[in-house]
């Protein structure tokens, strides 16, 4: 499109250069295949919490429930008993409850990076992920909390780390980037829901509409008049449901309007506060003076890392789902290629600093510092090592290859590979450092206990549940951004071919 | 039938739907609205709007949080219960930034999230446009323009041919 504008302000000569070297047209791919209009995107997508829950649904919630039994019955064992029943002993006061923590933050960088970051660079590709990221992010923002939280030790003062007036009169201390942290993922949770929710506003709209046009019409189908009254009641549901969360949005232009300014504008401030937040966290170990901590690589190396464990969770959710529910017109290839390619992106950048952190031991030419990068690698925990380095340097590599990204079962597993490899990279941080600090004779080894175990390993239930949960009620993708790169969502009519999101997205004021 | 709130046209197709809205800002209506699924680029200045005002609400809540952060740092760690610890200054701008910080986002994003909500006169419990199935439509794939008729130019008769003219179907009144 770009270039037949061109062709025809050309002067011959330049067009007869323009014939001979023939430059090639380069197709961008559609973001919505198989030339489906906006009746079917809505109908897609809503359809998904319109139908009777299928089955798989419920084996899924309940496997996920039982898993997130476990979270509980570890943290009720811990608060009956005390810290003690985690594996912690001097020197190492920092085991799995970090470790776990770092881990779930980073998954949720993933969310906030294609729902701000993206959209400040006009990635029209994040439209049909962003709403299923932003909830992982949410819902690992969740998980992650629990682990500080209950770290405490006495669960029930862990108010005392916000500025809330107690009887000690003693304030938080803010010197400590302990403190720093609290706020950081306070705030960020808190603005993460506000920007999910700001995003899902319209979407409910629809959904409440919807609702409400079935009602209109009256006509259920069903094999039983009990099922026919069920539709019907479920329909009432959510017509006041989505009603009160839609807040009585009416698609009007003057609320686009106000909605996109504040869209944009919470893009801008999220972008920001996700690079804040994991430099935060990596200020909890790098403005600690510990060999292995104390490093200046710590912030950038925290947020790559972050970014990339949790593309590798957004292709861990959204491959199963795109094939239990057929999405595939949606999350296209491209979007897949796009996420690997990020992958191997971030993931090298991971892999740059494992390898910079070695240098700079060597040439910093302190020997507490070389000592502990040597025994990162080849001490006690060096299988932790193995682990973290194969899956997080090697790894994304493959992605270099279109076969590889192409193939949406092995992408998947190299995703669980992904998640993996950086849940031992906080662990090879965490431990390894606190291991064998400056006195051998107080160095120790750590093993979880059955409790840390459990308490892990329930996470992702309590994971699974919410994010099921939000399956089931809210819009998996929010279907006005969907549209809105749709070449029939272009107000121009450029409704041929391709690019049709460079126009719906470009410079504005081309008509006066 | 009962006072008419206004009158709702539906349009084919997003370009006749754009156009057709710069008809109706020429034809120099006041209160009236384009309504679509999805947000149309360029519907602001083709409906005759300004800019959104949603940044003022940003900013404020940006400066409230600063300030509070600045303030909440300095009053308990260096007025209202100073503590050594580590030998470190009770206050400077430098340590608590992280706070001011996360602070200046916490409360820009509820000023955006409210300044929009204010902006939008949102929640708003009822309208009356919500009681045409036509508008409810919307939802799906219908583009519609509503005129109002507490607008000083309506006329039942002659905004209904002009919605016409400018390539309006469906054309509805919808009751107060």
């Amino acid at each position: 499109m770009a270039t037949t504008s061109q062709e025809s302000s050309l002067d011959p000569a330049q067009a007869a250069l323009l014939a001979r070297v023939q430059p090639a047209e380069l197709v961008e791919q559609p973001l919505v295949t198989n030339n489906r209009d906006f009746a079917w995107v809505t109908n897609k997508i809503c359809r998904i919490v319109e139908t009777p829950t299928p089955t798989w649904w419920w084996v899924c919630m309940a496997v996920a429930l039982v898993t997130a039994s476990f979270t509980g019955l570890g943290l009720l064992w811990l608060v009956s008993t005390g810290v003690g029943v985690w594996g912690l002993a001097n020197p190492i006061n920092w085991g799995w409850a970090i470790v776990n923590f770092v881990f779930w933050i980073g998954i949720g960088h993933a969310g906030t990076l294609i729902s701000a970051v993206l959209c400040l660079l006009k990635q029209g590709w994040r439209t049909s992920i962003n709403r299923a990221a932003e909830a992982m992010t949410i819902f690992a923002v969740v998980c992650a909390g629990i682990f500080p939280l209950f770290h405490v030790g006495r669960v029930w003062f862990a108010w005392w780390l916000f500025p809330i007036p107690n009887s000690n009169a003693i304030w938080p201390q803010f010197r400590s980037p302990l403190e720093w942290d609290v706020f950081a993922v306070s705030t960020y949770g808190t603005v993460s829901v506000l920007f999910w929710y700001m995003g899902m506003i319209p979407d409910l709209g629809v959904l409440r509409d919807r609702a409400v046009l079935r009602l209109k019409a009256g006509a259920y189908e069903g094999s039983s008049t009990l099922k026919k009254k069920l539709a019907e009641g479920m329909d009432i549901f959510r017509k006041y449901l989505y009603a009160i969360f839609a807040m009585g949005w009416r698609n009007a232009g003057n609320h686009w309007r106000n909605y996109e300014m504040a869209y944009l504008i919470l893009a801008g401030i999220s972008t920001p506060l996700v690079l804040s937040v994991h430099t935060i966290v990596s200020f909890d170990f790098a403005l600690a003076v510990l060999p292995g901590w104390h490093t200046t690589i710590f912030p950038p190396y925290f947020v790559a890392g972050a970014i990339f464990s949790g593309f590798g969770m957004v292709l861990t959710l959204m491959l199963p789902l795109r094939a239990l529910y057929g999405l595939h017109d949606l999350i296209t290839q491209r979007h897949i290629d796009n996420m690997c390619k990020i992958c191997l992106g971030t993931g090298s950048i991971v892999g740059y600093a494992y390898i910079m952190e070695f240098f700079i031991a060597w040439y910093g030419a302190n020997p507490y510092e070389s000592f502990a990068f040597i025994n990162r690698a080849f001490g006690q925990y060096w299988w932790a090592y193995v682990m973290m380095f194969s899956c997080n340097v090697f790894t994304p590599q493959l992605f270099w290859f279109k076969k590889v990204r192409a193939n949406a079962a092995l992408v998947w597993v190299m995703s669980i590979f992904i998640n993996v490899g950086m849940w031992f990279e906080r662990f090879v941080i965490t431990v390894t450092s606190l291991a064998n600090d400056f006195l051998p004779s107080s160095w120790g080894y750590y093993s979880p206990t059955m409790v840390d175990i459990l308490t892990f390993f329930g996470t992702f239930g309590l994971f699974s549940v919410l994010f099921l949960l939000f399956l089931r009620f809210l819009p998996l993708m929010p279907i006005a951004e969907v549209k809105f790169v749709m070449p029939a969502a272009d107000p121009h009519g450029h409704d041929h071919g391709h690019g049709h999101g460079d126009v719906a997205q470009g410079g504005q004021g081309d008509h006066h | 039938m009962s006072e008419s709130h206004g009158i709702i046209a539906s349009f084919a197709d997003t370009p006749s739907f754009f156009h057709a809205a710069e008809k109706v800002r020429d034809a120099g209506y006041k209160k009236w609205d384009t309504y679509s699924s999805f947000p149309v680029h360029g519907m602001p200045a083709a409906q005759g709007q300004g800019r959104s005002r949603v940044p003022i609400f940003t900013f404020c809540g940006g400066v409230t949080g600063f300030t509070v952060g600045t303030v909440m740092v300095w009053f308990m760690n260096a007025f209202d219960y100073p503590l050594i610890v580590g030998g470190q200054p009770f206050f400077s701008p430098v340590f608590p930034f992280p706070i001011m910080y996360e602070l200046t986002i916490l409360l820009s994003a509820f000023g955006t999230l409210g300044g929009m909500f204010i902006m939008n006169m949102l929640p708003q419990h009822y309208n009356p446009l919500f009681e045409s199935d036509k508008f409810l439509e919307v939802s799906g794939e219908r583009l519609v323009i509503a005129i109002e008729s507490r607008d000083a130019q309506y006329d039942p008769i002659a905004t209904r041919q002009f919605l016409e003219e400018i390539g309006g179907t469906d054309i509805e009144e919808v009751s107060a």
